[in-house]
């Protein structure tokens, strides 16, 4: 299944020409991708703290708003006082996206630390309790934003370099998507790195398939499983931001919406794989906008189906290591 | 010599059962306890309150004079217990090489030193270094989970069953590969097969019922024809 896995995101990129002409196909899969790629870094913070710490989060789709929030924070903060936004020099441009990034990490990251120490520790092991506790404090966090923020939706600002789009070669590429690509598969590579080529990715790993002989071997997880929170949150938060650059308007019930996909994705990826959430976060992003095009009131659907196609195929996902 | 590890009247619950039910231990330096028993006997349950895993509610454990039972099992591994659990807890994902550098404690000229001892006392284990362990047959993951605790510096090694689901020539060589290590390290041993405890062994517990029933030597034991009928059928 693993060599089959580019092969089917093959299959399932070219495929759809047959329906579609070409320049629309093309439009399509670069929204799809940047979709894939957003999701994807929902996703793989998920995926991790399930695999690790075999908690399931529902509060991540909060810290997805949350981030987007804090990131909308800086972002208008920063636009008000030097103009950033509207400036036409890339470097003015390219300072405010990573302002409102560490802004939205920052934050997210905070809000995971919190998280972990007083909610989720308390409630290791014990599903039910996560499902109920993590839900709770969704709706605390998404009242929260409400009272912060007002419940109406609010325009983010994006930075005019990265708005509108490029034309290579006679195809329009729209710019926003583009960068929202680039950052995803830079966040992959970081996160492979990180995994593979470092000693706390290597006990991460260990603790992904057996958490109690980390333990024994003498390894305090305990701290393992509060920094993978953290960095499972600050993604999120990364992912809330980039999402709302990238639709231009965040609201606080945003989190949840997003929170169905990465589930969907983790599971079509298998527990605890990070290369796993990257293939079927692009698999639902291509498809949805395939579909959204051809069929648009089959596009949510496409994703359970998808869902549904790989667990038959595959119980523990395409890349799970399945225990 | 004073002893190594002292389990004095523990109790374990798991979840509402009353698993241990009054189990004391002395393990002597430099000798190899063997812990033996009925399967359900609370042999493995012994090992693992001893690690921490499962806290005890009554009684104490002492390692080295110090009490250890409350403590988190990262906490207890690291004063000197490797622990080699039944089944082995190898991380299948894992090369063999990384299998064995999540098990150092810190990676230093020092770890990395013993790991090639390891390597060097289990041949298999260099050759497949860079496989997946869980390509390794049964025998060689057995190795891999022994050689994992020999990575760090451990004062005490507590192994359960090796010899389970092995072929006999496999156990042979394990054999040979313990009687190497029981020269500098104490080492505690649950085993199921009676030839292979009784050339171990020096000391020997008997459990029955989340009991410690019988305490002596190996040597009495194995002589005892009418106590070995009564608590392990043999």
């Amino acid at each position: 299944m693993r060599r089959a896995a580019p092969l089917l995101i093959g299959a399932g990129l070219l495929l759809p020409l047959a329906a579609i002409e070409p320049r629309a196909w093309l439009t399509l899969t670069v929204a799809g991708l940047a979709m894939g790629m957003l999701i994807f870094l929902v996703a793989s913070g998920l995926t991790l703290i399930f695999g690790l710490m075999d908690v399931l989060n529902f509060a991540h789709g909060a810290l997805f708003s949350w981030g987007a929030y804090a990131g909308f924070t800086v972002a208008v903060a920063v636009n008000a006082r030097w103009g950033w936004a509207a400036s036409p020099s890339v470097w003015a441009n390219a300072g405010l996206l990573l302002l409102a990034v560490a802004g939205s990490v920052a934050a997210a990251f905070a809000l995971g630390v919190l998280l972990e120490r007083v909610i989720v520790r308390p409630v290791y092991g014990q599903h039910l309790f996560q499902i109920l506790i993590t839900l709770g404090a969704t709706i605390v966090l998404e009242e929260l934003i409400r009272v912060v923020w007002g419940p109406n939706d609010q325009v983010m600002p994006v930075p005019a370099t990265f708005q509108g789009s490029w034309d290579v070669a006679d195809v329009v590429v729209l710019r926003f998507p583009a960068i929202a690509i680039a950052l995803g598969l830079a966040v992959y590579a970081a996160m492979q790195w990180l995994l593979t080529r470092t000693r706390v990715g290597l006990i991460v790993r260990a603790g992904v398939e057996n958490t109690e002989m980390v333990q024994v071997m003498g390894h305090d997880i305990r701290r393992y499983f509060t920094a993978v929170f953290a960095a499972g949150s600050g993604l999120a938060g990364l992912g809330g931001l980039m999402w709302g650059m990238f639709s231009q308007a965040i609201r606080p019930s945003m989190g949840g919406e997003q929170l169905i996909f990465a589930f969907i994705v983790v599971i079509i990826g298998g527990l605890g794989s990070v290369t796993g959430s990257l293939v079927g976060a692009l698999l639902v992003g291509l498809a949805y906008n395939y579909v959204a095009f051809l069929v648009p009131k089959a596009a949510i659907g496409v994703t359970m189906g998808i869902m549904v196609l790989v667990l038959l195929v595959r119980p523990t996902g395409l890349y799970g290591a399945g225990r | 010599m004073s002893d190594v590890l002292e389990v004095e009247d523990v109790h374990t619950d798991i979840g509402q059962h009353h698993i241990l039910q009054g189990v004391s231990l002395r393990v002597r330096a430099d000798a190899v306890t063997v812990l033996l028993g009925r399967n359900g006997a609370g042999k493995t349950t012994t090992m693992r309150t001893v690690m921490g895993v499962l806290p005890p509610r009554r009684g104490a454990v002492r390692f080295e004079g110090r009490a250890i039972h409350g403590r988190p099992p990262h906490a207890i591994a690291r004063l000197g217990i490797g622990y080699v659990p039944e089944g082995q807890g190898i991380f299948a994902t894992l090369t063999v090489e990384e299998n064995l550098r999540v098990a150092m404690r810190a990676e230093n000229a020092e770890s990395r030193e013993r790991m090639r001892r390891v390597l060097g006392l289990f041949p298999d284990l260099a050759r497949f270094r860079g496989a997946r362990a869980g390509t390794l047959s049964g025998g060689q993951k057995q190795m891999l989970a022994i050689g994992r605790a020999l990575v760090n510096p451990i004062r005490l090694l507590l192994i359960d069953e090796p010899s389970k689901g092995l072929a006999p020539i496999v156990v042979e060589h394990l054999v040979t590969a313990l009687e190497a290590m029981k020269r500098d390290t104490t080492v505690v041993l649950v085993e199921q097969n009676f030839a292979m405890a009784s050339r171990l062994g020096d000391d020997c517990y008997v459990m029955d019922g989340g009991r410690t029933v019988y305490a002596g030597t190996m040597a009495a034991l194995a002589a005892d024809r009418v106590l070995k009928q009564k608590y392990l059928g043999v």
